[in-house]
């Protein structure tokens, strides 16, 4: 048989997945890569103390439990219960925020959002230039904006690490035929008006271990997926040639 | 003892024998599989039948295990997902076959549809099987519409919240039946309620019931194949079509064959990339529903997106409900739109080559154009893509009956 035409349908159909995947990838602002490693686990279990110290006063992870988060992270039941459990009394428990969310929500005008799912409903990339964009504004209640979510309620909770900053932007004039002018602002940068306990870098790095916690509780069971994933691709494999053994046996007579 | 069972009968030649006095068993086997006689030279167009029949057992069997967890309520239902996800053992998996499995339900579906359209398998004496075979498709396209609502996220909530506003474009009953389909004065609980019930039951039990007599109609005329010949015109001696083989065991070890390519694709997705970059599992689905918060961008999952193309390019609200629904019913009229005489591609002329091209084209292009934020380049360039669409089926009476046709052999073409 012509090995080209029996594979013309499988090339149709490979053809379809890498159009769908082109589709997906267009679109979005231009954010600065999260560049997360999901497999170190020295990241994820400070990205961990990160959240249960900064986040998981305001923000749930009300689907996440302390024992699946311990087996991954290669904690025992003591280290959970001494580092990662401030309120809660089994390692069963799920992720509850300190603050009541009724209270919050009245405070800021809106609930603090729960943490499980929002890796993988704004995506890492998005997480980490949010909590690194947020800079003065007199006029926001918090006294802080966004560069990411413009008008946010949240307030700059790592103030003291990162510091304060403002915003840069450069300015273009636009000069028309008939001499009016346009003037529009491009944003180019940050600006520190304070310093923060951390250098620039460190803090980068402990932004993205926040990250890279929040995008594995996104999805716990990813790493071990990808593993087992292997293993059924190989096993298929073994078994296609068995199949196309016995089906070259079963058509030899055919003529 | 003995006197017994010379009354009661011992079973005489043995068990097969003793059912099939009672049941068909060995004439069904025979009817449907062992002596079921299709075409040696098919290509492996001929795999997506069998492909959809997989993906069914796989949406069956994991929707069957979802249930067991699932709670469909509007306080409950996005939890119970997560929870599927994370404590269920293996619900993961089951969660991302079932995920997965609606999107290739679609890609195989076209695909097998698309090979009917280049081999000319609704022409007749295949008409029915072809017309049941597009009841299926709406159905299906009912079971993924009302499948994509349990999951209660944000894309669920709203993509439902569009489509289903759409029946409203319709005069004087639009507003009444928008509220009978959703049950409430906006999507609700009472909404995912019925949608649970329809998917769970009325829409599978169609479906298997549409399958099922597809293929009784599909073995009583017998299979089309790559040149449109109809094998029974050639019989030996013993009344077996020269050309045929037998279904069990040539073509179903041919079409395992098949099924594992199938599989290692399919597995693929469900290990590597179940959210398909966004297009299996939409990333605001992550979200929980709030009808508080409209999505900046609603788009349909893809596999309805051709479709909605169409709906956005019409100015008038009625009328692309109108032209959205024709683009939907269209191709249940083919057996008689096309007047070609012969059914094979291999045999057809140039019209019907660039025409049915064309087709793919706009069809793949609306598609695209679906998942964008309606511009208005990309709403001018739906609207060139569906009068294309719509061209390829209006015109298709004319171009296929002065399009120069080459001569039919007798037999099929069959090269090992």
């Amino acid at each position: 048989m012509n090995k080209l035409k029996m594979l013309r349908p499988t090339i149709a159909m490979a053809a379809l997945f890498i159009s769908l995947q082109g589709f997906a990838a267009g679109g979005g602002a231009e954010l600065e890569s999260a560049d997360i490693d999901p497999d170190n686990i020295s990241s994820l279990q400070r990205g961990a103390r990160n959240f249960m110290n900064y986040c998981s006063g305001c923000h749930s992870a009300q689907y996440v439990r302390f024992n699946t988060i311990g087996k991954y992270l290669e904690l025992s039941e003591e280290q959970l219960v001494d580092n990662l459990m401030f309120n809660a009394e089994k390692t069963f428990e799920t992720i509850q925020a300190s603050m009541p969310s009724d209270d919050a929500a009245r405070w800021y005008g809106t609930a603090p959002p729960d943490m499980s799912l929002m890796a993988r409903a704004k995506g890492a990339d998005y997480i980490y230039n949010f909590l690194k964009g947020f800079h003065l504004d007199a006029d926001s209640p918090t006294g802080v904006d966004n560069i990411v979510l413009v008008g946010t309620s949240m307030p700059h909770v790592l103030w003291e690490l990162q510091g304060y900053q403002k915003t840069i932007y450069s300015e273009h004039v636009e000069t028309r035929e008939d001499g009016s002018t346009t003037t529009t602002h491009e944003f180019v940068g940050f600006e520190h008006v304070t310093t923060g306990s951390m250098e620039a870098e460190e803090f980068d790095d402990f932004v993205r271990d926040t990250v890279n916690f929040l995008a594995y509780i996104s999805e716990p069971i990813r790493s071990e997926r990808r593993k087992l994933g292997v293993w059924v691709l190989m096993y298929l494999i073994v078994f296609w040639v068995i199949a196309v053994m016995l089906k070259k046996q079963i058509w030899k007579d055919v003529k | 003892m003995a006197r017994i069972e010379a009354e009661v009968g011992k079973p005489q030649g043995g068990l097969m024998k003793w059912i099939d006095d009672r049941f068909p068993f060995t004439e069904t086997m025979k009817y449907h599989v062992t002596e079921y006689y299709a075409a040696k030279s098919f290509n492996w167009w001929y795999i997506f039948g069998v492909l959809a029949m997989v993906v069914l057992v796989i949406q069956l069997v994991t929707g069957v295990f979802l249930t067991m967890n699932y709670k469909p309520s509007a306080d409950e239902a996005f939890a119970s997902v997560e929870y599927i996800m994370r404590d269920v053992e293996w619900g993961w998996l089951i969660r991302y076959m079932h995920s997965t499995g609606a999107s290739f339900f679609f890609i195989v579906v076209y695909l097998h549809m698309f090979r009917a359209m280049l081999y000319g398998s609704y022409k007749k004496p295949r008409e029915l099987i072809w017309i049941i075979g597009m009841l299926i498709f709406f159905v299906l396209m009912a079971e993924g519409f009302a499948g994509y609502l349990l999951p209660w996220g944000q894309m669920s909530y709203w993509g439902a919240q569009v489509i289903i506003s759409l029946f409203g474009a319709i005069p004087g009953i639009g507003d009444a039946l928008v509220e009978f389909i959703r049950g409430d004065y906006s999507i609700s609980d009472i909404t995912l309620n019925r949608f649970f019930a329809l998917h769970v039951i009325v829409l599978p039990l169609s479906l298997i019931g549409l399958i099922f007599v597809h293929i009784v109609a599909l073995h009583h005329v017998g299979s089309n194949n790559p040149d449109g010949i109809e094998i029974k015109e050639h019989k030996g001696p013993d009344g077996i079509p020269l050309d045929g083989v037998p279904f069990h065991p040539h073509h179903t070890t041919k079409d395992l064959v098949g099924i594992i390519v199938f599989l290692m694709l399919f597995t693929g997705v469900v290990f590597f990339a179940p959210e398909m970059g966004g297009m299996f599992l939409e990333h605001s689905n992550f979200e929980p529903a709030n009808m508080t918060a409209t999505p900046e961008h609603i788009a349909p999952v893809w596999y309805y997106t051709p479709y909605y193309a169409i709906l956005r390019a019409v100015p008038s609200k009625l009328w692309g409900f109108i032209l959205f629904a024709i683009a939907v019913v269209l191709p249940l009229f083919l057996p008689w739109l096309d007047r070609a005489r012969v059914k094979s591609i291999r045999y057809r002329g140039w019209m019907y080559k660039t025409a049915l091209t064309t087709f793919v084209i706009s069809f793949v292009a609306l598609g695209y154009l679906g998942l964008q934020a309606a511009t208005d380049a990309y709403v001018m360039a739906a609207r060139f893509f569906a009068v294309l669409y719509f061209m390829f089926f209006l015109l298709m009476p004319y171009y296929t009956s002065i399009d120069k046709t080459k001569p039919v052999p007798d037999r099929v073409k069959y090269h090992e």
